[in-house]
């Protein structure tokens, strides 16, 4: 048996492109008017919650502030994004890799459990549990899958006008266009985090071969 | 120290391969079908002639923010502006079985329509503000568009980098119900600073559609001899979306 599908190994690889494009055309769209507010206006920068850092050439895309070109590159690659997570939800739920994988057992959520799980990252001990992956990986990988990148699609397209238009009570539910503007920029931000986490773990579980898995689709022995 | 600059050093060709590809044909080629389809899931998903939100008296934001031209400098523009835009007309013409000069007198006899909108500009910032004016949809439908229509352009009084400002719509948001001609914001005459005397409202698309200082509006079948053939004053120059719903 694999350890990976080749469902999961397309989309991982796909997605990472998507997001980290997606991630740094932001940023240049960040610049246009770096001040987050809450509820539907917002225009004053003295209103502001959060005065947004400017964000240098080499972390945006294009390399030089440029709006137009920054949201041809985030209007595409959002569509990259967004079939490419409905899909591998899709396939997640029928080949029950969520429910089987991802989702933690009921067992697992009990205190002393998490206890030695933490215990257990904190000596550098990642491959224990039972199935493909420990509890705190459950975790991490279903908030993103689950909360997170979904979050990002629906903030994303409540910020839209034309799709407002259609669905107003999106934008009720996030509290209106500017209060889902900031929840699209701090949604980026935990996702970043999971990304940098995600990075920093693997490097401290044999680089090589979590690379190779991913791509080839290793193997997976239940005995382990 | 030298990981950090190993990062930025890959951020950074990353980021100027992104560029080259980004400025390539196939590639630009690419971006206008995203934007196609984000017009055409966006219509589809959300329905032609959904409404945008409209709200109540106690939403209108303190003022309503400005932006690109705030106070046209061109001298005809100033001898209007002094004189009350008594004079100034709006031209109706193109594709038209009944070209128009209408003059304001005019516009405010129409049947008018009043609406509490979110003003949506491409930098991020939302301002709200209550419009007065005719539909589009009346207007057009008095000057009778010829079949071969298919868009609508707007030619504006105010003149950035040395050229008047100009946009264009298709005919679905021609005939919105929410798309006017603005002659009042907050009930009283519209200010200088936002388009004096008559502008543009375009409900479900962000900003720089809604042409400001409104002369002229023109049938025409195809944007390709409007400006530099891409409908927009910042669609020609600096690559804005046409479709700017998104």
């Amino acid at each position: 048996m694999k350890k990976h599908r080749l469902s999961t190994r397309l989309w991982h690889w796909v997605n990472l492109l998507a997001l980290v494009i997606l991630f740094m055309s932001g940023l240049n769209i960040s610049n246009a008017h770096p001040w987050l507010y809450w509820g539907q206006w917002g225009f004053q920068p003295n209103t502001a919650w959060l005065a947004v850092h400017r964000w240098p050439g080499w972390a945006t895309i294009p390399g030089y502030y440029n709006l137009a070109a920054a949201r041809d590159w985030h209007i595409l690659f959002a569509w990259v994004f967004a079939v490419g997570l409905l899909l591998f939800l899709l396939t997640a739920l029928f080949n029950k890799h969520l429910r089987k994988d991802i989702v933690p057992r009921r067992k697992e959520w009990r205190w002393a459990a998490i206890r030695a799980d933490i215990a257990a990252h904190l000596r550098f001990d990642f491959h224990h549990g039972e199935g493909k992956y420990n509890f705190l990986q459950k975790l991490a990988y279903g908030v993103v899958l689950i909360v997170l990148l979904p979050l990002m699609l629906l903030t994303g397209m409540a910020i839209s006008p034309g799709f407002d238009a259609g669905f107003p009570w999106l934008l009720d539910v996030f509290g209106g266009r500017q209060s889902a503007r900031s929840l699209h920029f701090i949604v980026a931000w935990c996702v970043f985090a999971f990304f940098v986490i995600h990075v920093l773990l693997v490097l401290l579980s044999g680089p090589v071969k979590q690379l190779r898995d991913m791509i080839t689709g290793g193997r997976f022995d239940e005995a382990a | 120290m030298k990981r950090r600059n190993l990062l930025v050093g890959l951020g950074a060709s990353f980021v100027a391969g992104c560029s080259k590809v980004g400025d390539s044909a196939p590639m630009q080629k690419l971006f206008g079908l995203a934007e196609g389809w984000h017009r055409g899931a966006q219509r589809t998903l959300a329905g032609r002639n959904a409404l945008a939100r409209e709200f109540s008296t106690k939403d209108i934001s303190p003022y309503f923010r400005g932006n690109g031209t705030t106070d046209p400098k061109e001298a005809s523009y100033a001898a209007h502006s002094a004189a009350g835009f008594a004079d100034w007309k709006l031209a109706v013409g193109g594709l038209v079985d009944r070209p128009l000069e209408l003059t304001l007198d005019q516009i405010r006899a129409l049947p008018q329509r009043t609406q509490i909108t979110r003003h949506d500009c491409v930098e991020g910032w939302s301002a709200i503000g209550q419009w007065t004016g005719p539909q589009l949809a009346t207007i057009l439908n008095l000057a009778r568009l010829k079949p071969e229509a298919r868009y609508i352009v707007f030619h504006c009084a105010d003149v950035l980098e040395g050229a008047n400002y100009y946009e264009s719509i298709d005919l679905i948001d021609a005939f919105h119900p929410q798309t006017i001609v603005a002659h009042q914001l907050n009930g009283a005459a519209l200010p200088v600073t936002n388009g004096a005397p008559l502008r543009m409202r375009i409900e479900r698309q962000l900003g720089y559609k809604h042409a400001k200082y409104v002369q002229g509006i023109e049938a025409v079948a195809g944007l390709d001899h409007v400006g530099s053939g891409k409908g927009g004053f910042w669609e020609d120059r600096a690559g804005y979306q046409w479709y700017a719903g998104i």
